[in-house]
Formats: structure tokens, C-alpha cells, sequence
């Protein structure tokens, strides 16, 4: 589904992706880990487009992405932290969305309901605390059932029924068949939702491989364990 | 790219600081004109507002306004819209609403007060000026890597046009006074857009010779509707090449 191919980046001297190949398909949810500065982000926005890559390609239903645009129709993205017009209503916010991509009539508001935002609809983005916006993040990202979904630290700022919340939308989606692609340090929020993990350290891929594979591999069960373990015997791909 | 627009109006029409600002334009504007019964005095002190304030207040705003829609524009980016469309929508939302404030804070109450070809040539200059600004701020903000940046270098574009320019001309004209530069001076104004609308509105209001020497040389060299004409195609240059080129780099960068 998505093809990266020798993506290579650098800012100024910082080599923030190098050379890296990653072939992610349809029904996996790919855990993007590593520590802070390996290029995890990096990686997520040369896939949106946001961060034009030096050298390598990347490829969605083996199309080559360079120029085109419209192939991020297929994509629901949610940052890291959003930010929005100060005086924008919620309500604003998600019709703009939807105005923007007049292609789809059918909208998923099983969050904006399930978050409550129907209530607070009317209320400008200034006002919303930091949580409350990236529940309108998260609910923008839903709102078209795209194939592929990129979550950048989806549960951070959440409340924990929020976030619970989030994870079981996630969980439904994979088993739509969707492809999911996410990152977090919190590695207990990804247990039971992570099905391939890959591993991003000074923007070298160190390994991708299954959560299966790990935990025979390590002999742990419990996500954070078998990370921890991996981190701590330097696993090699 | 409408429909980013729109939104991006409706943000900023709601936004305080251009209320206030349409506010004191307007304020002033009535001030000024009910000072004195000579219009033309009235609209020489206006010229001086809108030369003075327009510029920083109109690069100072879009910057920082800009450099806080970043994550926004990350967000519309992630949609499937062309790059050229979504700065375009940003430029137009926020030189828009900045170019309303004017035209209702002082051409509002000067049409009331004081119609004349004179006052609609200095609201066209007022407009050009607003949008000039905006469109340098787009530059400042496709170029820069951070607000703090970005910010201090539209600090200083601005000091640049409005005194820093004017000083460099006259040490320029004071040493080479022995040498025919008058055309020169004429094409090197052409270089700053304060200078500009500052001679397009003076050759309106027949002082162009009382306000200094390249008002002066306007006057002598272009003539009232040629030295007009001249002065508002530079303006309009000024408008669309930082355009385009924040544009263009916007397509290359990186967010």
C-alpha cells in the first residue's frame, strides 16, 4: 500500500531519514518508534508531502507520489499538535474539511459525537483546551474512512475515556482492513492495536518486523517489555 | 482555494486587533479632516498616517499572523489541495480583511467628508500599500525558519522602506550632485514602495514640489498622469513579484 524506497533527508548537516525502505501494506498497524529526534516525524510528513524528500520515492498503491496531490484524499492525517484559527467555531473548522474534499458526501462522526464535540460545536477554537483540540484533530482525521491512517502521538493531551475511546476506533478500523500508521512514547496505549513494529533510531531504520516475531524473539509478551528488551540488546534487523 | 478563503475571513473578521485597527484609522481619519476646512491640508496629514502606519502595522500583523497559522496550514496541506492554493488562500485571507480595515477606517470617512479624486487616490495608495506589505510578510514567512526571525526581519524591512531608503537616496544624491542623476534618482524611487505611493498621492494634490525632491522630480520628468501611472504599475509590481516568489518557494519547502 505504501512504498518508501531510499528516502533520504537532511536538514543543513542532520541526516533526518537515511536511505530508508519500508514496504507497508493493507490490515497492518505500523508502530513508528524510536527516540526523540530519529526522524519518525520526518518520515510521516515526507508520506503527507509536507517534507520534500532529498533522494528515494515513495509510492501509495504503487504510484509514485512526487507533484500529485490527490493521492492525500486517500490519507487521514492527524498531528502532533493542532492548531486552528483562533475565532473558528469546531463547527467551522469540520464543515472547511468538508468542503475541501466535495468528493465525499458520507461522513464517519462516530467521534464527534462520541467525544462530545455536538455539544460543544459553537465554541471558538481559541477557547478549547489542548486536549479538546486534538479531539477535533482526531475527529477530522475520521471523518472520511480513509484507507490509510497516519496518527502522529494520537493520544497525547487526551483524558483517558477519550483516549480509550480513540484506541477502540483504531482497533475497528484495522479491522476494516485499513492501514494504520502511528507513533507514540506511550507504549502501553499501542498494546493490543500494534501489529508491526518499526524501529527509527538517528534516522536509520533499525528494524521492522512483527509484534509476534518480537515477542518470541525476546521471550516477553507485554509491548513495553519487549521494547525495552529490544532497546536494551540492540536487536539488529 | 474559496473555500479557505472564506474560513480564513471568517477567522479575521472576527479578530480584535483589526477591529482596533479600523477603529484608530477611523478615528484618526475624522480627527484630521475636522482640524481644518482645507481638505487638501487634511488629506496631506492622512498621506503621513497611511505612509507611517499602514506599512509596519500591515507586515507586523500578516507575519505573526502567518508564522501562527503554520500548524494550520500543515493540516490543509494534508488535504488533498495544491501547495499554490493553500498560500495563495492564506495571502488573500489575511490582505483582505487588513485592506477592508483601511478602506472603511479612512476612506469611509473621507468620501464624507471630503470627496475628491485626491481622497480616492489616496485610498487606492492605502489599499496597494496594504497589500504590498502582506505580500513581503508572505515573502518573510515562506523564507524564515522561525516567528522570532521572521518577525525581526519584517522590522526591519519596514524601517528600510520608510527611513533607512530615504536616507541612503539623499546621501546617494549629495555625492554624486555633480552629475546629471535626476533620471537615476526617478528609477531608484521606483525601488521602494512607500516612496511610491507617497509621490503617486503628492502629484494628486499639486505640492509635489513643496514635499521634497523626489516629488519634485516626478513632477518634472512624468507629469501628473503618466508619473501616476508609472507609480501605480511599480506598485502593482511590488504587489505580485513577492507573490509569486513566496509561491515558489513555498512549493519547495519543507514544514
Amino acid at each position: 500500500m505504501i512504498g518508501v524506497h531510499q528516502l533520504t533527508k537532511s536538514f543543513g548537516k542532520f541526516k533526518a531519514l537515511d536511505s530508508i525502505s519500508l514496504q507497508l501494506s493493507k490490515g497492518q498497524t505500523v508502530c513508528l518508534l524510536g527516540p526523540n529526534g530519529s526522524g519518525k516525524t520526518t518520515l510521516i510528513k515526507s508520506i503527507l508531502g509536507l517534507v520534500i524528500p532529498e533522494a528515494g520515492t515513495i509510492t501509495i498503491d504503487s504510484q509514485a507520489v512526487k507533484k500529485d496531490w490527490q493521492y492525500r484524499s486517500g490519507i487521514g492525517y492527524m498531528p502532533q499538535i493542532g492548531r486552528y484559527p483562533d475565532n473558528m467555531t469546531i463547527e467551522q473548522v469540520i464543515d472547511m474539511i468538508k468542503e475541501l474534499r466535495p468528493e465525499h458526501t458520507v461522513y464517519d462522526e462516530e467521534l464527534f459525537h462520541g467525544f462530545g464535540l455536538d455539544k460543544l460545536k459553537g465554541k471558538t477554537m481559541r477557547s478549547l483546551s489542548g486536549g479538546t483540540r486534538q479531539k477535533v484533530s482526531a475527529c477530522l482525521t475520521f471523518l472520511f474512512s480513509p484507507g490509510v491512517y497516519i496518527l502522529d502521538e494520537p493520544t497525547a493531551g487526551l483524558d483517558p475515556v477519550a483516549s480509550e475511546l480513540l484506541k477502540e476506533k483504531i482497533g475497528r478500523e484495522r479491522t476494516a482492513g485499513k492501514l494504520i500508521l502511528v507513533t507514540s512514547h506511550v507504549l502501553s496505549d499501542l498494546e493490543g492495536i500494534a501489529s508491526h513494529i518499526v524501529y527509527l533510531q538517528d534516522g536509520k531504520l533499525v528494524f521492522y518486523k512483527s509484534v509476534e516475531e518480537l515477542q518470541v524473539a525476546t521471550g516477553e509478551l507485554r509491548l513495553n517489555k519487549v521494547i525495552a528488551q529490544v532497546m536494551k540488546e540492540g536487536l539488529r534487523a | 482555494m474559496k473555500t479557505i478563503i472564506k474560513y480564513v475571513l471568517l477567522d479575521l473578521f472576527r479578530n480584535k486587533v483589526i477591529m482596533v485597527y479600523t477603529l484608530i484609522l477611523a478615528i484618526l481619519a475624522i480627527s484630521v479632516l475636522n482640524l481644518d476646512d482645507n481638505a487638501s491640508k487634511g488629506l496631506l496629514s492622512l498621506l503621513n498616517v497611511t505612509l507611517l502606519f499602514v506599512p509596519i502595522i500591515t507586515i507586523l500583523f500578516s507575519t505573526i499572523y502567518f508564522f501562527n497559522s503554520i500548524e494550520f496550514i500543515e493540516l490543509l496541506l494534508s488535504q488533498p489541495i495544491k501547495r499554490s492554493k493553500v498560500v495563495l488562500a492564506e495571502y488573500y485571507g489575511v490582505a483582505l480583511p487588513l485592506a477592508a480595515a483601511y478602506g472603511i477606517g479612512i476612506g469611509v470617512p473621507l468620501l464624507l467628508l471630503a470627496p475628491s479624486t485626491a481622497a480616492v487616490t489616496l485610498l487606492i495608495t492605502g489599499i496597494l500599500l496594504t497589500l504590498i506589505f502582506s505580500s513581503l510578510a508572505l515573502l518573510i514567512f515562506v523564507k524564515s525558519k522561525d516567528k522570532t526571525k521572521g518577525i525581526g526581519v519584517a522590522i526591519i524591512t519596514v524601517l528600510f522602506f520608510t527611513l533607512l531608503f530615504d536616507g541612503m537616496l539623499l546621501a546617494f544624491i549629495y555625492s554624486f550632485s555633480d552629475y546629471p542623476i535626476d533620471s537615476a534618482v526617478v528609477g531608484i524611487i521606483a525601488f521602494n514602495p512607500v516612496d511610491l505611493a507617497r509621490v503617486l498621492m503628492l502629484l494628486q494634490l499639486d505640492v509635489a514640489v513643496l514635499m521634497g525632491y523626489s516629488g519634485a522630480l516626478f513632477k518634472k520628468f512624468l507629469g501628473s498622469a503618466t508619473g501616476s501611472v508609472f507609480s501605480i504599475a511599480c506598485l502593482l509590481f511590488w504587489v505580485v513579484v513577492p507573490l509569486l516568489l513566496s509561491v515558489r518557494i513555498f512549493n519547495k519547502k519543507d514544514l
